[in-house]
């Protein structure tokens, strides 16, 4: 039985659906209920043409439900006037799909739910389960997120980049559960960015490899925090980074820049350099640079400050630091970095302390904590 | 997406608008006022934002290690202790002004005479997992 490939198959079979004329929300269900039939019945014998069973299966759902409900779909039918366009053939399901559960008349957590499931094919629990909410409540959203954008016309081509929103926040903010939600990101990235001509997609995607490469050496083996420079980097996994490199120079090269382009050029100098003291600093502040002017996000100044701190001086750093507002997050734990570079030990404990209080996950405050220890057990 | 806490005191939170004890509201009252608190629930998961909710007993007994091979030393319960918790409700909701708006009418709950409480409640934010992005 292989999951993989069932997630795979959903949105070109759910796309062959709404293309018949199912409208979405009931294609929707058709779909996820071929899907978990297929994971009851496919240990005993899959079938030859994995696809076509889904679709034919998933057809019949729908028929079946339909007829179950057939004055309440006729009265809809009238109300709605016409079903809303479906996508004009096999090769645009897909994306259509993609535009659709990132509509921006969703809110941001709905766009995650509905992508996970009508994209990505995990099921409602699975969904549940990785955000920590009860699966009665994420049933809720997704099933509101459809209803949203069931009269949704998409008749044009819809924006990419809520879509690239979407998919960094299924990419960054992903919990816990049995579901890798990076690696679903970056499978989903990847397919978005072969069907779209649009290099901030391929930078994406460059951007979640160079990350990714580097999970295996971010955390302990009891949870703890590895901060950048102190992380093991014959850990880092370098099929991952050669694949995001080479996304990253071919989308670069095309000479339409963007922030997930800026972003993955940043990770990967961290990736390029052997230790963490070869880093090519002077070339990562150039690339907040681009980020600043491109975004304006005051995060990225925040990080182009640590970053300046590090190619002209701690000094430096803390005068770029100065003219940013002292309530950006993190503010404080990069003043208590470059505090303990300049040499100010006093105050970077008591700044680290500070930053542990304000901390919003909890390695984080463990970490500052540990910093703060670190440095009142050895004295100023 | 972002989880939060309402905490509900017993005690320990400044006085509401609408401070009369339960046991002095008319039996209809009450049942107005459990109808609202069971219906702000369903609603919030109707709206994909519920996440749990619990009542907790006003009485408890503190516990602590008692040593090598001792039992658990308990003491309590403590009638100075200024704080008390009543119990929770856990949403998870797209922004911290959502949160706040929920607050709000969960405190709006009607008391005494059908009138908001206007109950203060405390809203507290979990700590998230670390963002995969670092940098």
């Amino acid at each position: 039985m292989n999951e993989a490939l069932l997630r795979r198959l959903t949105p070109d079979v759910l796309g062959v659906l709404v293309r018949r004329g199912a409208p979405f929300a009931a294609a929707e269900d058709a779909v996820q209920d071929a899907l978990a039939q297929a994971v009851r019945t496919w240990p005993d014998g899959a079938p030859d043409d994995p696809k076509g069973w889904l679709i034919t299966v998933a057809w019949r759902r729908f028929v079946d439900a339909s007829r179950a409900d057939a004055a309440r779909v006729r009265r809809e039918e009238r109300a709605a006037g016409e079903p809303p366009p479906g996508p004009a053939s096999g090769a645009d399901d897909t994306l259509w799909l993609y535009f659709l559960c990132a509509h921006p008349s969703l809110t941001p957590s709905s766009a995650v739910a509905l992508t996970l499931r009508a994209v990505a094919g995990l099921s409602t629990r699975q969904i549940a389960g990785a955000y920590l909410v009860p699966e009665a409540t994420m049933a809720q959203r997704i099933s509101r997120a459809k209803r949203t954008v069931s009269g949704v016309r998409l008749d044009r081509p819809g924006d990419v980049a809520t879509v690239l929103r979407v998919l960094y926040l299924v990419f960054n903010e992903g919990y816990s559960g049995d579901v890798d939600l990076s690696a679903e990101a970056i499978r989903l990235t990847r397919q978005l960015a072969a069907a779209v001509d649009h290099p901030e997609a391929s930078g994406l995607l460059a951007l979640m490899l160079l990350h990714h490469a580097r999970r295996p050496a971010r955390t302990t083996p009891d949870g703890r925090l590895v901060p950048l420079a102190e992380q093991d980097r014959t850990r880092w996994d370098t099929g991952a980074i050669a694949e995001g490199v080479e996304i990253l120079q071919t989308a670069l090269s095309r000479d339409r820049l963007g922030e997930y382009q800026a972003q993955a050029a940043v990770a990967a100098l961290h990736a390029d350099a052997p230790t963490a003291d070869e880093t090519d600093w002077p070339q990562i502040v150039e690339w907040y640079d681009e980020l600043v002017r491109l975004t304006g996000n005051p995060i990225a100044r925040l990080n182009r400050a640590i970053a300046v701190g590090e190619a002209d001086g701690p000094h430096a750093g803390l005068a770029a630091l100065a003219a940013l507002d002292p309530a950006l997050p993190r503010h404080t734990a990069a003043s208590a970095y470059l505090h303990e570079r300049a040499g100010d030990r006093a105050t970077a404990a008591r700044l680290y302390t500070e930053a542990a209080h304000q901390a919003a996950t909890l390695p984080e405050r463990t970490h500052l904590t540990h910093q703060a220890a670190r440095l009142n057990a050895t004295g100023p | 997406m972002a989880k939060y806490l309402l905490l509900k005191h017993y005690r320990g939170a400044p006085a509401s608008v609408n401070d009369v004890p339960m046991e002095r509201w008319t039996p209809e009252e009450i049942t107005a006022h459990v109808a609202y608190m069971n219906d702000f629930a369903a609603r919030l998961e109707q709206s994909g934002e519920y996440v749990d909710s619990r009542a907790l007993a006003p009485e408890g007994t503190w516990v602590q290690y008692g040593g090598e091979g001792k039992p658990p030393v308990t003491d309590g319960p403590f009638a100075e202790t200024k704080d008390l918790i009543a119990g929770w409700m856990i949403i998870d909701v797209d922004s911290y002004e959502r949160a706040l708006e929920l607050a709000g009418e969960l405190s709006a709950a009607p008391g005494a005479g059908g009138r908001p409480i206007h109950e203060w409640l405390e809203l507290r934010p979990f700590l998230t997992e670390p963002p995969t992005v670092t940098e």
